[in-house]
């Protein structure tokens, strides 16, 4: 927040003369509880011993979402509306603290997944990710760990990890407190500079957690690499898209926009020009097609709980943002613009729909599924109405779960190599593993959007307020999609239940505590969604933008 | 006791849930436990159906709301039911033949592992079906939809050792999926419409939906019900699902699923009641059906696959029924009801054929198994009468009924209807009698055949635990007709659902002269199988040179390849060139184990091809497009 503050603050100073801003400690308290986190865990990476580092990092962590949440929730329970602070840069309104509810609580999945040690014994972090690969120290660092046969049982485990041979990179732990601080003031981002500041501070972390990976270390740091590049090319996009606004409306605050574009007769070059650079940086961070390319590539290569991280909190926040520069800057234009969001949108649903149905990996598949779904997403955060906000909102919800629990499961299937992602590994898994593949098809099934899941309701609010707004044609082009969609689930599903099971195939390890927590979340909430999604909806139609 | 109308659906999901979750330790008592809860429900449906007989017909439909689904301003779905002589009739079909259906599946199944599993899938399928007719909302009904579905595909490829019935599950699916889009695209038509799903308030405002718009609505809940009902054009799964074992193809694939088309166009009476042309499209996809069907079942030697085309053609006669309007939607159900008797009862007594017989299911290997298998005979025998529509049994009714019916559409389309409605009565009388003759008559000819084991055949009547529901069915195809015929009991009882049956003042051929043609036709086909089948011996080996409209019949008149090149190609197309375009190395579709052989760091290579480079590129080329696009429209 430090960060926000300064640079924001600057402008400031400068207009009014070193006058301090007022600040709203009680509706920002999340934000900073998650933030100061962050930075209890880099002074516990500092100073405490090794050995104790882990256990010390994953009490720092939850007991940080926990507060957070906490003070979630006495700002909700106060009754306080929209509140505009920090001297008009950050909107804690409605929407903001629904997605920063979402934010927390599957960030509390990502950081279990990310803290567990007994499906990967150690970890699924590399010990130090400072070593080159290939090299002596590096062959020291896996031999160390192959070296524990008994690895798989909690027991074997933290006698290795007591060892210190394979600790693993506890880093991993406030860069994600970082990261999640940096979602959170993105999808509450009230103007494009702070925004810009929110996006490079979730976004930084992310690069480097990706290349993390204890296995399969170099396709890990060319995930992060390529992430890294793309995602420098996609701020740039987005930071000219903010000069190009300034210059059209003489400032970077999402209202003057909007009230700069209300009938004057200013270049309309500077205002679309900078809205299209805009768009693109944030699809880019949605991995909404064509701007997806990154994601299969960086999907797979990530260790898997930083992929369930992405593609669940990177996804709400991004879409938050998108919602929020649309609703707040952009409303008055939207008869403009929305054509093209609209081939936007089915670009995307089309390339994830059908590319999916060629994917050979797991990981890849969801990295289309989702793609798509950001296609779908899309849809709803077009409809300029109360009803497709609080259907879009409530889909990032119902996806963000759905795609946890996915991704946790996915850790679970492994051979002597590490995970097995390939789709050929996964045939027959019904026979070896009843309950996983029960899971994961009951999963698969949320998002293809069969009823009962929540996947059936969220894009049955979505749709419907998609129709309401009209864009008849545009639903009726993502039912299409949706239905081809299913056909790449369902796939998985024969090749789980219907399939033979190959002879080397790989085990399904039993998870420890830390994993199993979090696929259960996610089953439990993609499940109570699908059935009773009425408490959800209200909260997600509480209240419009502030700004 | 209306009030507890949920434990209809309550008992088999319980059940379900107990056989699937229980895992190995309800092994012991699980298939006694599936009957069980499916009786139960019966049960419970008939003192339903007791008490709403004793009620006058106004008070015949209830609603049960159970909980809000959705409950947010604009968007209001309550989870209820709907308890009314048409929901009440096919929970008395489902748990009633779904009970029988249950019990000979615990002699079929005997001894093979996951039988338990089998019967909470049975369950399921039940406990779905059961929410799609009891809906009382079109989201409700999407839930049921999609259950049967699933539980559908779940059971076609129960047998997963043969990838054949991994392919029939995905085919189903595919298929089903094109449908339920229609089906899915009706249900947001209507709410844009009406800003509502239940039935009772759009039913009550069908009047305010735009001509177009409810002729467009009509039409996807028909794409909705062809699917689900193998109607054409999607008619290709249904034979193909009968590679699931056979208690599934009677109850899902001929009883009770693949009705669902026919009950989702019988419970949207007052949609199609407004609209002419959406009627007229139904009874046509009715009449194509009929004739398609019939047609491609003369020339299959697998006894399920003709028994499969069978139901096609036969559905055909409901959905034709119901696309004249109110002259036909009750005899639309009536038919529906008869065939759920003789067609369970055909396919049972199928799967007791098959089970003496090794599983063999092409007739040029049976024959003469009449003397062996005297009480499969004689109740196949009966359902198979009542489907030719032999004087006094069940079919004869309902079918020429459907048939007068079709002849009353007046003018042209009297002629067409009913008339191929009577010519797919001769055709079916026809394939029938094939079967019949080639199965339990004439010479012995698995006395020279060996099974794929080498061993020798020795067909054996089954055990009483099949044999009983195989009376029962029986007994239902010879009296069931006349029950629900006299006195137009049921077309009476049906009235408050789906209005009084309108007798037809414009019938090109006289009532009377209508029970005389049918069963003249019927013996004719029946002359003409005796003729061609029944005086020759067959040959074990299939004839590869026969006559060009056998070989068209036996490519299925070449649906599949209308599919393949309609839908699939291009499909391919448009997977292939988004691939080049995605500039990915894409490694082609799951082929097995091939996958396998490379190594790790193989694998990786061949994955992740992709240059940043070009992925660049691509975003850029996007981005370009996309400013350009928003510069361009602003102008």
């Amino acid at each position: 927040m430090l960060a926000v503050q300064q640079i924001s603050g600057a402008g400031q100073v400068l207009a009014q003369r070193a006058q301090l801003p007022a600040i709203d400690y009680g509706a920002l308290a999340p934000l900073l509880v998650i933030l100061g986190a962050a930075c209890v865990a880099v002074v516990v990476e500092a100073f405490v011993p090794r050995p104790a580092r882990w256990g010390a990092q994953v009490a720092v962590t939850v007991l940080g979402l926990a507060a957070a949440g906490a003070a979630l929730g006495v700002h909700l329970s106060s009754g306080a509306g929209g509140v505009v602070t920090l001297a008009g840069t950050v909107a804690v309104d409605g929407p903001a603290l629904f997605l920063w509810g979402t934010l927390l609580a599957l960030g509390l999945g990502s950081a279990l997944l990310i803290a567990d040690r007994t499906v990967e014994p150690g970890g699924a972090f590399v010990a130090d990710a400072a070593v080159r690969v290939g090299t002596a120290q590096d062959r020291a660092q896996n031999r160390a760990q192959r070296a524990q046969p008994g690895g798989t049982t909690p027991g074997g485990t933290r006698a290795a990890a007591a060892g210190g041979h394979e600790e693993m990179q506890t880093e991993v732990f406030p860069l994600f407190l970082f990261s999640l601080a940096g979602m959170m003031a993105f999808t509450a981002a009230n103007d494009l500079l702070t925004m810009f500041v929110a996006l490079e501070v979730l976004s930084l972390p992310l690069y480097l957690m990706c290349g993390l990976a204890r296995r399969r270390r170099l396709l890990s740091q060319e995930a992060a690499v390529k992430y890294f590049l793309l995602g420098a090319f996609a701020s740039a996009f987005f930071l000219y898209g903010v000069a190009l606004l300034y210059g059209y409306a003489g400032s970077v605050a999402l209202a003057d926009i909007s009230q700069a574009s209300a009938g004057t007769d200013r270049s309309d070059t500077l205002l679309f020009g900078g809205l299209a650079m805009l768009v693109i940086g944030l699809m880019f961070k949605a991995s909404v097609g064509p701007f997806h390319t990154w994601t299969p590539d960086v999907y797979q290569g990530a260790p898997t709980p930083v992929t369930a991280f992405m593609a669940a909190c990177t996804k709400v926040a991004a879409f938050g943002a998108i919602l929020r520069v649309l609703h707040v800057g952009f409303e008055s234009t939207s008869w403009t613009w929305r054509g093209v969001l609209w081939g936007i949108a089915i670009a995307s649903m089309v390339i994830g729909a059908i590319l999916g149905l060629t994917q050979t990996d797991v990981k890849r598949m969801i990295a289309y599924s989702s793609v798509a779904h950001a296609g779908f997403i899309l849809v709803g955060a077009m409809a300029m109405t109360p009803d497709g906000l609080s259907g879009t909102l409530f889909y990032l919800l119902a996806y963000g779960f759905t795609t946890l629990a996915a991704f946790g499961v996915v850790t679970l299937v492994r051979d002597a190599e590490g995970e097995s992602t390939h789709l050929s590994q996964w045939a027959g898994l019904a026979k070896r593993s009843p309950l996983t593949a029960a899971v994961f098809g009951f999963l698969l099934f949320a998002l293809a959007g069969i009823p009962l899941t929540s996947g059936f309701t969220a894009k049955f609010a979505v749709f419907s307020a998609a129709l309401a707004d009209g864009m008849a044609p545009l639903v009726v082009i993502a039912l299409v999609a949706s239905a081809v969609a299913a056909f790449f689930y369902l796939r998985v599903v024969v090749l789980m239940y219907f399939s033979e099971p190959a002879a080397d195939g790989p085990t399904v390890s039993v998870p420890g505590g830390f994993t199993t927590a979090a696929i259960t979340l996610g089953v439990v909430v993609t499940l109570l969604l699908g059935v009773l999604p009425s408490f959800a909806l209200d909260w997600a139609a509480l209240g419009g933008f502030t700004s | 006791m209306d009030q507890y109308g949920w434990l209809l659906v309550a008992l088999p999901a319980a059940g379900a849930l107990v056989l699937l979750v229980g895992g190995r330790r309800t092994n012991a008592f699980g298939h006694l436990l599936g009957c069980a809860t499916v009786l139960g429900a019966f049960g419970y449906g008939l003192a339903l159906f007791a008490r709403t007989v004793g009620l006058p017909a106004e008070e015949r439909t209830r609603e049960l709301d159970l909980f809000t689904w959705f409950g947010v301003q604009a968007l209001q779905v309550d989870f209820g039911m709907r308890l009314d002589p048409l929901s009440l009739t096919f929970v008395l079909l489902i748990t009633g033949v779904g009970a029988l259906i249950h019990i000979y599946s615990i002699g079929y199944l005997a001894g093979e592992d996951g039988r338990r599993k089998f019967f909470g899938y049975l369950n399921l399928f039940v406990a779905a079906m059961l929410v799609l007719v009891l809906a009382d909302n079109f989201v409700t009904l999407y839930l049921g939809w999609e259950g049967v579905g699933l539980a559908s595909y779940l059971l076609i490829g129960w047998y997963t050792g043969r990838p054949s019935a991994a392919t029939a599950a995905k085919k189903a699916f595919l298929m089903n999926r094109v449908g339920d889009v229609g089906l899915v695209l009706a249900i947001f038509l209507l709410w844009r419409e009406l800003g509502t799903l239940e039935y009772a308030e759009v039913f009550a405002r069908a009047g305010e939906i735009g001509g177009p718009t409810l002729l467009a609505i009509t039409v996807l809940l028909l794409l909705g019900a062809c699917g689900k009902s193998g109607q054409f054009p999607l008619q290709a799964w249904l034979p193909d699902a009968m590679e699931g074992p056979t208690p599934v193809s009677a109850l899902i694939h001929a009883a009770t699923m693949v009705t669902a088309g026919v009950y989702l166009i019988a419970r949207c009476s007052p949609l199609y009641d407004l609209t002419a042309t959406g009627r007229l499209v139904v009874a046509s996809i009715g009449a194509i059906t009929l004739l398609l069907g019939a047609i491609i079942g003369c020339a299959y030697d697998d006894i399920k696959k003709v028994l499969a085309y069978s139901t096609v053609s036969q559905i055909g006669y409901m959905i034709l029924a119901v696309g004249l309007g109110p002259a036909g939607y009750a005899l639309g159900i009536f038919h529906l009801l008869t065939h759920g008797f003789f067609k369970a009862g055909l396919f049972l007594g199928a799967g007791s054929v098959m089970h003496a017989m090794h599983d063999e299911v092409d007739m040029r290997r049976m024959g003469g198994l009449a003397r062996h298998l005297p009480i499969t005979f004689v109740t196949f025998g009966l359902g198979y009468l009542a489907l030719i529509g032999f004087p006094f049994l069940s079919g004869y009714y309902s079918k020429d009924a459907i048939i007068d019916a079709g002849f009353g559409a007046g003018g042209t389309a009297g002629w067409i209807f009913g008339g191929t409605a009577l010519l797919a009565a001769g055709l079916t009388a026809f394939y029938m009698t094939r079967l019949v003759l080639m199965t339990f008559f004439g010479e012995q000819r698995w006395r020279e055949l060996r099974t794929e084991d080498g061993e020798e055949y020795h067909p054996h009547e089954c055990a009483p635990v099949m044999w009983v529901p195989m009376v029962v069915l029986a007994l239902g195809s010879v009296g069931a007709g006349y029950l629900l015929h006299a006195g137009d009991a049921l077309v009476g009882w049906l009235e408050p659902s789906v209005g009084a049956l309108a007798e037809s003042e414009v019938s090109v051929v006289p009532h009377d002269l209508v029970p005389l043609l049918t069963v003249a036709i019927s013996a004719l086909g029946v002359l003409v199988a005796y003729l061609v089948v029944g005086r020759h011996r067959v040959p074990v080996d299939r004839p590869q040179r026969v006559s060009l409209p056998v070989r068209a019949a036996r490519a299925d008149l070449y649906a599949n390849a209308i599919n393949e090149a309609i839908i699939a190609r291009p499909g391919t197309w448009a997977t292939r060139a988004l691939v080049y375009v995605d500039n990915k190395g894409v490694d082609g579709l799951v082929n097995g184990t091939a996958a396998l052989l490379g190594g790790t760091s193989g694998r990786m290579r061949r994955l992740q091809t992709g240059f940043v480079r070009s992925y660049a590129l691509g975003m850029l080329g996007g981005s370009v497009l996309v400013i350009a696009m928003l510069l361009v429209v602003s102008y």
